[in-house]
């Protein structure tokens, strides 16, 4: 049977994580006789979407369900439509973002099987590897499920093309539980690249020591074209929004470069940075944690390294 | 209003785990093991609410093994009325634990439930989800700020681009995030008293719930390791490695 890959967007925009998952879906498939990948976007107005889906490498079919029920993604309702649609399908495949970690456990239980949460690696037909205990163990596991519930980990997943050309087929299956109804949104908006899957990310920790401090990061992201994240510590101590936050329960994230200045390196923070192609840390502290995982420490205060380094590039 | 807490007994947060010789788990024989930090801030939201009088009774609630009643000691020992342990000694998914919470819900009678997002050793982020599903009530997860009025719960989440609010019609299922708020230190007097809390004790197999494993996993393995970088002495050194292996 067929994979049904759940396709997470913006009303204009396929989510790049979308498109990881998407390769994950691709491996899943050639272990199930190269069962074929549909794709659903759910959304109101969402043709655009629905197109650019229609691209993604791999999938054969777009299902677009246009409607009001689903201007935002709420979970009863995306659950209810999705649930439905599994009778056809013996996979269903997201990538692991907010979106997807909240809905897709509902389908698993209403289809009375388990999540696999956030693999890494594809094995078998049934067969898969994800990270444990903020990635200090990895868990290869077999489902014994007659139906597959997976979130994909994106940084484990190379980023389909947008090379296909699917057919769309419309469908009106709009299902309002209004047990839950959208109510506000304060969403970050900046110029800079997307923390998720940025080439470069700088994250500043506690050793910022305020919000206002944060500046120095930005002038070495602007100079680098960084994305900008931080630690939990960071973000609880107010200096940067949450969805900055990197680690084992905020972002996941692989960037070719990360540069990690006044983080400890706590392994929360390490779950979510070190699969980064080159680690730079910079601390005052030569005992941090941080410098185990780098590639690069530089021990210095981050107050006189900063400037220098927005100076040499 | 009653709101139950589910609670899990997992390795410390502070403890790095080291994994069995024979590649079938993580060793936790005599290792830390405390509250799920998620788990404490589900506690201590509960406790809020019920100090603000939109709430009776706190009831929390442990499925594992015997050693789980220590976790619901500390559940007590911050303000929980009462506690229930759910005895079982085999390895519990998800599922099965949404399922057995599914019931204690009704059997209790709770309008509320609110459980961590998820728990740090297993990293699956599922309970709180399947059980809103299995209840057919509506969620709130990820959970920042709670606000009750008027039989609504409106939930503050955090999601991928920063914040949302959604209202939710009640009885619902919260799932809370690092930042819903800081959890109490249980005063010596409180551990003291939470020793003559009740402590209901059940076994598993008494929900009629299949416990059986959904997944096998055949090998719990270490992580690659990075390769041991180098110190550098200066910016200037810095910026001339970065270059020359073509990082910027």
């Amino acid at each position: 049977m067929s994979i049904l890959l759940y396709v997470e967007h913006d009303g204009t925009d396929v989510n790049e994580a979308t498109l990881k998952a998407a390769t994950a879906a691709s491996q899943l498939a050639s272990y199930l006789d190269n069962a074929e990948i549909h794709a659903l976007v759910a959304g109101q107005n969402s043709q655009a979407v629905a197109e650019q889906a229609a691209k993604i490498s791999g999938v054969s079919r777009v299902i677009h369900v246009d409607n009001a029920a689903y201007a935002h993604p709420l979970a009863e309702n995306l659950t209810q439509l999705t649930k439905g649609l599994m009778d056809n399908y013996s996979a269903l495949v997201a990538a692991a973002t907010t979106t997807a970690k909240n809905f897709m456990p509902c389908v698993a239980a209403l289809l009375d099987v388990m999540q696999i949460s956030e693999i890494i690696k594809v094995n078998s037909a049934n067969g898969f590897e994800r990270p444990i205990y903020a990635g200090n163990a990895i868990q290869t596991l077999e489902s014994s499920d007659d139906k597959l519930i997976i979130t994909v980990r994106t940084t484990a997943f190379k980023t389909a093309t947008l090379d296909g050309s699917a057919s769309i087929t419309a469908q009106d299956s709009a299902v309002n539980t209004a047990s839950s109804t959208f109510v506000s949104a304060q969403l970050s908006s900046s110029d800079r690249p997307e923390l998720a899957s940025a080439k470069i990310v700088i994250s500043g920790g506690r050793g910022m020591g305020s919000g206002e401090n944060f500046a120095l990061i930005e002038k070495v992201a602007d100079k680098l074209g960084a994305a900008i994240g931080a630690s939990r510590a960071a973000v609880d101590a107010g200096y940067v929004p949450n969805d900055y936050q990197v680690g084992q329960t905020g972002k996941v994230v692989a960037p070719d470069l990360y540069i990690a200045v006044g983080i400890s390196g706590a392994i929360q923070h390490l779950a979510g940075m070190k699969d980064s192609k080159i680690i730079v840390a910079i601390n005052k502290d030569e005992d941090a944690p941080i410098f185990q995982v780098a590639d690069y420490g530089l021990v210095e205060d981050l107050f006189t390294a900063l400037p220098e380094l927005e100076q040499k590039l | 209003m009653k709101i139950l807490v589910p609670v899990k007994r997992v390795v410390d947060y502070n403890v790095k785990v080291r994994l069995k010789a024979d590649g079938s788990g993580v060793d936790t024989a005599n290792v830390k093991m405390s509250m799920n930090p998620f788990d404490e801030i589900a506690v201590e939201e509960a406790l809020r609410i019920k100090e603000a009088g939109n709430a009776e009774e706190v009831i929390a609630v442990s499925i594992g093994v015997q050693q789980c009643q220590e976790t619901l000691r500390t559940a007590l020992a911050m303000g929980a009325d009462r506690a229930i342990l759910v005895k079982t000694d085999a390895a519990i998914e998800p599922l099965a634990v949404a399922k057995i919470l599914a019931k204690i819900t009704a059997d209790v009678g709770a309008d509320l439930v609110i459980l961590g997002k998820q728990a740090i050793d297993d990293d699956s982020n599922q309970t709180g989800q399947m059980l809103a599903a299995l209840l057919g009530r509506p969620q709130g997860t990820f959970a920042s700020e709670l606000n009750l009025a008027d039989g609504k719960i409106a939930v503050t989440r955090e999601v991928d681009g920063g914040l949302e609010t959604l209202s939710l019609s009640l009885p619902a299922v919260v799932t809370a995030d690092l930042r819903l708020n800081e959890p109490r230190y249980a005063s010596l007097p409180n551990i003291m008293k939470a020793k003559r809390k009740p402590m209901e004790q059940l076994a598993a197999e008494d929900y009629g719930v299949d416990l059986t494993p959904r997944h096998n996993v055949i090998l719990v393995s270490e992580p690659a390791a990075r390769e041991a970088g180098v110190k550098v002495a200066n910016v200037a050194e810095l910026v001339a490695k970065l270059k020359s292996v073509g990082a910027i």
